[in-house]
C-alpha cells in the first residue's frame, strides 16, 4: 500500500482497504478449504447479498448526507408483504412492481419532509418509519404469505449462464445494475455533487446556493425506492412474504457502508465501497460456513470487531 | 420546565384514560398475600427494565452521545448470570453472579467510553460495534442455548415483591438516586455542559472526557441490571431476544420527555414520563385487543406526534404569534 500511496489519491485509500481485505479473507478461505476459490463461490456471494447490495447502495446516499436511516430493513419486510399479498389477491405483477416501489419512495419522502421541515433527528424519525413499516406488515397480515404466482417464480429460478459454467440469476444483474445508476447519479449529476457538499457542510452548500431542500429529502427518497427494490430482490430470493423478515438488516447496510470507508459524518464515501463492505460481510459468513465447526454467532463477533477495525482507521486517516 | 413536560403529561393521560374507559377496571388495586396487584402495577412492573436504561441514556444523550449497546448489555448480564449460577440454589451463588454481571458491564461501558471520548468516534458508531459484537458475545457466553435456571434469590429481583414487584422499587430507588446525585451537585450542570460543547466545557476547566466515560459507564450498569430483572423474571437467559430493540424504546422513552437529541438538557421526570408512555401504549394495544404486532404502528404515530409538538419549527408552524414575531 505505502508504494501505492503516492499515485493513489488519499480518498481511495479506505475503499481499497476494504477491497484488500475482501481479497484477503478470499485468499484465506482458498488456501484452507478446498472448492472455495471457485466462480460459483463469488457469484454466490452475489446471489445471496444481491438484496444487502442495493440496500447499502440507496444507505450510502443517506450517510454521504449526514443522515441516517434505520427503517430500511422494515421496508424491505413490508415490500415481500405487499407483493406476496399482492400476487396472492391475484394482481398482475408490474402492478406489485409498481406499488412496491410506489410504497417504498413515499415512506422515504414523507420521512424526508418530516426530518427536513419540522427539523427533527434523522435517527428518530426513521426509527418511528421503521417501526410503522414494520407495524403495517402485520396489519396486512400476522403470517407469513409464500409466492405461487408463476412468472415471478420463473425470475426467481431462472439462472444465467457465464462463461465457465457460473450461474446467477437475475437478482444479481437487477443489483449491479443498481450500484452502477447510482454511480452515475453520485457523480455525474448535479444532484450527486450536492450531496457531497450538503454532507460536507450544509451551511456552506446553502450559502452555495445549492438546492439543500430537494438533496436532504431526495436521499430518503432514493433510500427508501432502494429498500423497496431490495425488497422486491428479497421476495424474489426467500418467495414468500414475512413480516420477520430482514430484522436487523438496517445494521448489516450500516456496517456494509461503514466497512466501505464511507464516513457517518457525511461527505465522504462511495457506492463501491457499500458494494466491497457487502462482499466482505458475504465472504465472511460464507467462510464461518465453510469452517462448519464456528458457529453462526462468530459472524456477529467477526463484523463487530471489523467495524472496529475500520473506524479506528478511519479515525486516524481523518485527524492526518 | 413544566410546559415542556405538558405535551408528554396530556399524552399518558389521555392513554391511561383510554384504557379506563375500555376497562373500568384498571385504576383498581387490590393487596392479595401482602402484595400490591393492579393494571397501573403492571404497566410500572412491566416498564421497569424500559425506565432503568432509559435513565443511563438520558445521561448519555445528554452529553450530545447515544448507546446502542445497552441491549446487547442486557442480554450478557442474564447470559453470564445464569450461567453463573447453572443449577445451583444458594443465594451466594445467585449474589456472587449477579456482582460478575454487573462489574463486566462496567468493564463494556468503559469500553464504549473509550471509543467515544479516548478515541473521538461518533457514539452511534462506537456503541453500534458493542451493539453488533455483544449479542454474539452473549450467545457464546451460552453457547446459542437459553439458559434456564432455578434460584430462589435470582428469581426476586424480576419477580419478586415487597409490597409492589421489586423490579418497580429497584428503578424508582436509582431514578431517586440519579436525581439526586445530578441535581444536588455540580454534575448535572457540567453533565449538560458537556453536551452543549464538550470542546468549551474542557477549556473552562471540565473533566469532558472523565464525564463521559462516567455517563457510558452508568448507561452500562444500569442496562446491566435492566437485563438482570428480564432474566430473573423468567428464570432464563435468551442470548438472541432478551433486551431485543429496547434501545430503542429507551431512546423513544428519553426524546418523548423532551431531552433533545442534540445534547445539553434532560430532563429525568420526562424519561419517566416517556418510559411511562411507552409502556402504557403497549398495555393499551393489549387490552383494546388489537394484535400485539400492531403495537408498531401505535408506537409510530405517537413518537411522530409528541416529537413534532416538540419541535420548534412545527410550534411555530401552529402558532400564529410566534410566525408573527419570526
Amino acid at each position: 500500500m505505502t508504494a501505492l500511496a503516492p499515485r493513489v489519491p488519499t480518498r481511495f485509500l479506505p475503499v481499497l482497504a476494504t477491497v484488500a481485505l475482501f481479497v484477503l479473507a478470499f485468499g484465506v478461505g482458498s488456501a484452507r478449504y478446498d472448492g472455495f476459490a471457485s466462480g460459483q463461490v463469488i457469484a454466490n456471494l452475489f446471489i445471496d447479498n444481491a438484496f444487502l447490495i442495493v440496500l447499502a447502495a440507496g444507505m450510502t446516499f443517506v450517510i454521504l448526507s449526514g443522515g441516517i436511516d434505520l427503517s430500511v430493513g422494515s421496508v424491505v419486510a413490508l415490500s415481500t408483504m405487499i407483493t406476496a399479498s399482492g400476487l396472492k389477491a391475484g394482481w398482475p405483477v408490474p402492478l406489485v412492481i409498481v406499488v412496491v416501489l410506489l410504497t417504498g419512495s413515499t415512506l422515504g419522502l414523507l420521512m424526508g419532509l418530516v426530518i427536513h421541515k419540522f427539523d427533527i433527528q434523522p435517527f428518530i424519525v426513521t426509527l418511528a418509519g421503521m417501526f410503522l413499516a414494520r407495524g403495517l406488515c402485520f396489519l396486512i397480515s400476522v403470517e407469513s404469505v409464500s409466492i405461487k404466482d408463476k412468472t415471478f417464480r420463473a425470475v426467481a429460478t431462472a439462472a444465467i449462464e457465464l462463461p465457465g459454467g457460473v450461474t446467477i440469476t437475475y437478482n444479481v444483474v437487477i443489483a449491479l445494475l443498481v450500484v452502477a445508476a447510482a454511480m452515475y447519479v453520485l457523480h455525474r449529476t448535479r444532484f450527486g455533487r450536492s450531496v457531497y457538499a450538503v454532507g460536507g457542510n450544509e451551511s456552506s452548500a446553502l450559502l452555495m446556493g445549492l438546492p439543500t431542500t430537494r438533496v436532504k429529502v431526495g436521499v430518503y427518497v432514493i433510500s427508501g425506492l432502494c429498500s423497496s427494490l431490495a425488497g422486491l430482490l428479497f421476495s424474489l430470493y426467500m418467495l414468500s412474504g414475512y413480516g420477520l423478515h430482514a430484522v436487523g438488516m438496517e445494521l448489516d447496510a450500516i456496517a456494509a457502508v461503514v466497512i466501505g470507508g464511507t464516513l457517518l459524518a457525511g461527505g465522504v464515501g462511495y457506492v463501491l465501497g457499500g458494494l466491497a463492505g457487502v462482499l466482505v460481510l458475504g465472504t465472511i459468513q460464507t467462510l464461518i460456513s465453510f469452517q462448519g465447526t464456528l458457529s453462526s454467532w462468530w459472524t456477529k463477533i467477526v463484523i463487530g470487531v471489523l467495524l472496529l477495525v475500520f473506524i479506528a482507521v478511519q479515525r486516524t486517516m481523518v485527524r492526518r | 420546565m413544566k410546559n415542556r413536560l405538558l405535551w408528554p403529561l396530556l399524552a399518558l393521560a389521555a392513554l391511561l384514560l383510554l384504557n379506563l374507559a375500555v376497562t373500568p377496571s384498571f385504576f383498581a388495586l387490590r393487596i392479595q398475600d401482602g402484595h400490591l396487584y393492579g393494571g397501573l402495577v403492571d404497566v410500572l412492573k412491566n416498564g421497569a427494565p424500559t425506565l432503568l436504561i432509559a435513565l443511563g441514556m438520558t445521561l448519555v444523550i445528554a452529553t450530545r452521545g447515544i448507546d446502542l449497546s445497552v441491549g446487547a448489555v442486557a442480554a450478557i448480564a442474564g447470559a453470564v448470570t445464569c450461567v453463573h449460577i447453572g443449577t445451583s440454589d444458594s443465594t451466594g451463588t445467585a449474589l456472587a453472579g449477579m456482582a460478575i454481571a454487573l462489574v463486566l458491564c462496567a468493564v463494556l461501558g468503559l469500553w464504549n467510553g473509550f471509543l467515544v471520548a479516548g478515541m473521538g468516534i461518533q457514539p452511534i458508531i462506537a456503541t453500534l460495534v458493542l451493539m453488533t459484537a455483544g449479542r454474539g458475545v452473549a450467545m457464546l457466553v451460552t453457547e446459542g442455548q437459553i439458559v434456564t435456571v432455578n434460584n430462589t434469590a435470582y428469581r426476586q429481583v424480576g419477580a419478586g415483591f415487597v409490597v409492589l414487584p421489586v423490579s418497580i422499587l429497584i428503578s424508582l430507588l436509582v431514578l431517586g438516586l440519579v436525581a439526586f446525585v445530578t441535581r444536588k451537585t455540580a454534575l448535572g450542570m457540567l453533565i449538560e455542559a458537556v453536551g452543549v460543547n464538550p470542546e468549551a466545557s474542557r477549556l473552562a476547566g471540565v473533566r469532558s472526557r472523565t464525564i463521559i466515560w462516567t455517563v457510558y459507564v452508568f448507561a452500562a450498569v444500569c442496562a446491566g441490571i435492566a437485563g438482570l430483572m428480564i432474566s430473573s423474571n423468567v428464570s432464563a437467559a435468551d442470548a438472541n431476544n432478551a433486551g431485543l430493540w429496547i434501545e430503542m424504546d429507551a431512546i423513544l422513552a428519553v426524546v418523548i420527555g423532551g431531552t433533545s437529541l442534540a445534547g445539553g438538557r434532560y430532563s429525568l421526570t420526562g424519561t419517566l414520563i416517556g418510559a411511562l408512555i411507552i409502556q402504557t401504549l403497549t398495555t393499551t394495544v393489549y387490552t383494546i385487543g388489537v394484535a400485539p404486532e400492531v403495537t408498531l404502528v401505535f408506537k409510530a404515530v405517537v413518537v411522530i406526534a409528541v416529537c413534532l409538538v416538540q419541535a420548534p419549527k412545527a410550534r411555530a408552524a401552529l402558532s400564529f404569534r410566534k410566525v408573527a414575531v419570526s
